[in-house]
């Protein structure tokens, strides 16, 4: 879990993985946006939902004679919600020169790794791998549930999500002074100085908690799916 | 292990060891204040990817040696793994069953197979290879413990306390081989616990003092535990004990093979009949899709909320998604009809589960219960538990009474009007009572036994977690064994009995009436052992000689000695027969040694049956002792 590292270069899988994420998030948030409302945004203590505050990546095989289960239950290292996820890689990779090469594949490998969870739980590669030209509403609306559905039970595994903005779209808002530019983007009539008052247009959405799977070393994460044989 | 470091022992755990899953729990055992914590058990999910999850799936998976790449199935703490078991082996299993072992435990408890030997995948090609009940479980268990030291390696496994959930109606065999699993992964301190007693355990650590104000003296609590593979009773007696609330476990069922499976499965087969009405030929992968989407769907339609109607879609297989896909829903009268009618029917507490004559040639597999209809089972061990309170009336005021008494306590038996033994209390568990209609279609049926006896209706006491409660129960047991909190009494949940043939002359084409000598009388505590009365056995050394076991689960004032001359269909079921074979070293061939039979409730939780040699004036020699053993066939 590289958690404390952004992404550092954009290839047509990032891209790829953008307009996955771009496409979930707006599918999420039509459906969701009602239970995900009452999500704390700031709190990482939300995270992780009732039961997940998993453990596996703060348990380090040198526990110290009392390795209590408290530790794992703290959930502080994860929510560093940096990874891939966030919709704005554009913004300055600061160090990117340096580290490059290493970066880069880790990085590939959780974004083709989610790309493989969404095609295994949501035949999502499939769906837009298709031409549906030629289909009627009726018969892509029944795929549709069934890539939401399982796109839904994807992401609510691994990550968790939250809006940045709790305040109801379409109302006034004000962003106070030292408000964070990643948090809020600022559109239209930009002058003057903070706070700000304006209309929320878009709640935004924050990972709180992201879980990937672990992959073994021999693993080849290029292979989203494997051609399947029935003998 | 000689070297024994109590100073490691700093965690209860608790393994809830289950059909379709696994859950360990655990708990600091320094900390009286802690309470149980669920174990992330990391696994792979599917090839080259591992995660930390809840529960791991009770299934290995024999992997054909080109099916995988060897760096695919590596496990954090092992690169060359070769046992794929948990959700990986469940994944690959859906679409090659022929390779997937599955209900190991259910087999582990069928007496009509060797348990020990290499059955499983059942009924696969040869060319797979099989692994025995016990090595499955084994399996399991040793995932677990490579997972928990992978994590804890300060405190591994094998020497912690170590508590393994069973169903209450496990046989002795069954017993055994689970704690003969469990000790081949090491576990140094083992106990077994019975699952419904883990489920009040783990109530009463979720209620905290406050269960002492939830029940009084004289309630009798019903467990359900209703699981993804079986379904068990058990019921718990509320008594008082110098001036306290104690628990007493006063019955346990019958192995029921019914749970949430075959409700999926019923499902899966009601959606299967529909779009065959409409002239669609169904293949077994979408049978088994439909399966999957039919869990998903009754979980919606049996929730709180109003939804009438949940679409089932299985798209087709290949990357094609359109054009291929079935589509198909499924309404909430539809899952009220097949689950709410078809498992927990409103039937008269007289009734018993229907067994329909089995065809001659039925396939040699798990012995699933005839009727799916959890009620009647419900309703005949209600009734055939209907003077389970007796022996603990006896029970209470001395211990020994039982034994000194042969008749137990008639006396005291409620009138006979009563026909079924009336629980006060209701303690829902399994993952299949998360529905809260299905919970409330449970409560309703027996409140309606309840109510046509003239009864107040028993109350619900709030279980949590269905899930999870058994092993969390688990690992609380170990606290209580610490002295904390309340210890549910139970001991032996069965009274054990060898068949002996009376000696009278012989008949043509008619078999010697049987009569059954009881060795080891129900509610045996555990660490104690009894002798079979004053019964002497003439054994010819050398040669093996094999009795008739029997177990009941209903007759509870048979003591240690008993010789029931006849029972009642039904009351004794009989087991795999009993082995002794003496060793020549006592004497010489063809040497008759008197013994006497002996039985042991381990603290563990087993039961082991001895015979020892009787001397000439009829006292116990204590040098001859030899170990019986259980689960012998032809």
């Amino acid at each position: 879990m590289n958690l404390e590292t952004g992404p550092f270069t954009i290839d047509l899988l990032h891209l790829v993985l953008i307009a996955s994420v771009i496409f979930l998030v707006i599918t999420v948030l039509r459906t969701h946006a009602a239970t995900k409302a009452t999500t704390e945004v700031d709190s990482p203590k939300e995270v992780g939902g009732p039961q997940e505050a998993d453990a596996d990546t703060t348990v380090e095989p040198e526990l110290e004679p009392e390795p209590e289960p408290e530790p794992e239950l703290e959930p502080e290292p994860e929510p560093e919600p940096e990874p891939e996820p966030e919709p704005e890689p554009e913004l300055e990779p600061i160090e990117q020169v340096s580290s490059a090469p290493v970066v880069e594949v880790v990085n590939t490998d959780s974004a083709l790794q989610i790309l493989s969870l969404l095609q295994k739980e949501a035949r999502f590669i499939d769906f837009t791998q298709e031409d549906l030209t030629d289909l009627s509403d009726a018969e892509i609306g029944a795929v549709a549930r069934l890539i939401q559905a399982g796109s839904q039970k994807a992401l609510a595994h691994y990550l968790t999500l939250a809006p940045i903005a709790t305040e109801v779209e379409e109302s006034a808002i004000e962003i106070p002074v030292g408000f964070d530019p990643a948090h809020y983007r600022l559109n239209g009539n930009v002058v003057g100085e903070a706070p700000f008052n304006g209309t929320l247009i878009h709640r935004g959405w924050r990972v709180t908690r992201c879980e990937l799977p672990k992959i073994t070393q021999g693993h080849d994460t290029t292979i989203l799916a494997p051609a399947e044989v029935e003998l | 292990m000689t070297e024994q470091n109590p100073d490691n022992t700093r965690y209860s755990i608790g393994i809830d060891l289950g059909t379709t899953h696994c859950v360990l729990s655990y708990v600091p055992l320094d900390d009286v204040n802690a309470t149980p914590t669920v174990f992330p058990i990391s696994q792979l999910v599917s090839p080259g990817a591992i995660d930390a999850l809840d529960q791991l799936p009770s299934f290995s998976y024999q992997s054909h040696s080109a099916e995988l790449n060897p760096g695919d199935c590596a496990l954090p703490w092992q690169e060359q793994n070769t046992a794929l078991v948990g959700t990986i082996a469940r994944t690959l299993g859906s679409k090659t069953p022929i390779r997937l072992v599955a209900s190991a435990k259910s087999w582990l408890c069928h007496g009509g197979i060797d348990r020990r030997a290499k059955t499983l995948p059942f009924g696969s090609d040869d060319e797979v290879a099989k692994i025995s009940p016990l090595e499955a479980s084994a399996q399991y268990l040793d995932h677990l413990r490579a997972a928990w030291d992978d994590q804890f390696p300060l405190s591994p496994l094998k020497d912690q306390d170590v508590t393994v959930t069973i169903p209450a109606s496990f046989d002795p065999v069954a017993r055994e081989l689970t704690a003969e699993a469990a000790k081949q992964i090491g576990c140094e301190h083992l106990t077994l616990l019975e699952e419904p007693m883990s489920a009040v355990y783990n109530w009463v650590n979720a209620c905290g003092d406050d269960w002492r104000s939830q029940v009084s003296v004289g309630d009798i609590i019903l467990v359900v535990d209703i699981g993804g593979g079986t379904t068990d009773l058990s019921l718990v007696a509320v008594g008082e004990e110098e001036g306290k609330l104690s628990l007493t476990r006063i019955a346990v069922g019958e192995h029921i093979l019914l749970g949430g499976d075959n409700m999926d499965l019923a499902l899966a087969y009601r959606v299967k009949a529909k779009l065959t009405e409409q002239g669609k030929t169904l293949e077994p992968w979408q049978i088994q899709a439909i399966g999957q989407a039919c869990r998903d769907a009754k979980e919606a339609l049996l929730g709180d909320s109003d939804l009438q109607v949940v679409p089932i879609t299985v798209p087709s297989r290949g990357s094609k998604l359109f054009g291929g896909t079935l589509r198909c829903e499924l309404t909430r009268d539809e899952v009220t009809q097949v689950l709410t009618e078809g498992f927990f029917p409103l039937v008269d507490i007289g009734e018993t589960p229907r067994q329909s004559p089995r065809s001659a040639l039925t396939q040699r597999g798990l012995p699933y219960a005839q009727d799916p209809a959890i009620s009647r089972h419900l309703a005949a061990f209600l009734t055939r538990q209907k003077n389970a309170l007796d022996s603990v009336a006896a029970y209470e005021e001395d211990p020994f009474a039982i034994f000194a008494e042969p008749l137990g306590s008639q006396a005291i038996a409620p009138p006979p009007s009563a026909g079924f033994i009336q629980p006060s209390a209701i303690l829902l568990n399994g993952g299949v009572l998360k529905a809260p209609r299905i919970k409330t279609r449970v409560v309703q049926l027996i409140n309606q036994w309840l109510s046509d006896a003239d009864v107040p209706a028993a109350r619900v006491l709030e279980g949590t977690d269905l899930d999870l409660g058994v092993a969390k129960g688990a690992s609380y047991y170990g606290q209580v064994r610490q002295g904390k909190g309340v210890r549910i009494r139970g001991g032996l949940a069965n009274a054990y009995y060898v068949g002996i043939e009376s000696a009278m002359p012989a008949i043509p084409g008619m078999e010697p009436p049987l009569e059954a000598l009881c060795i080891a009388p129900f509610g045996l505590e555990e660490g104690s052992v009894v002798e079979a009365g004053q019964q002497t056995f003439g054994l010819v050394i050398g040669e093996p000689v094999y009795f008739r076991f029997f177990g009941s689960s209903s007759r509870h004032y048979d003591t240690a000695g008993s010789l029931l001359p006849s029972w009642d269909e039904g009351e004794l079921n009989e087991l795999p027969a009993l082995k002794i074979e003496l060793p020549l070293a006592g004497g010489k061939a063809g040497d008759v040694l008197p013994v006497r039979l002996s039985s042991y409730f381990t603290e563990i939780g087993t039961l082991e049956l001895e015979v020892v040699g009787v001397n000439a004036d009829g006292s116990v020699d204590p040098e001859q002792r030899w170990h019986v053993e259980l689960d012998v066939r032809d």
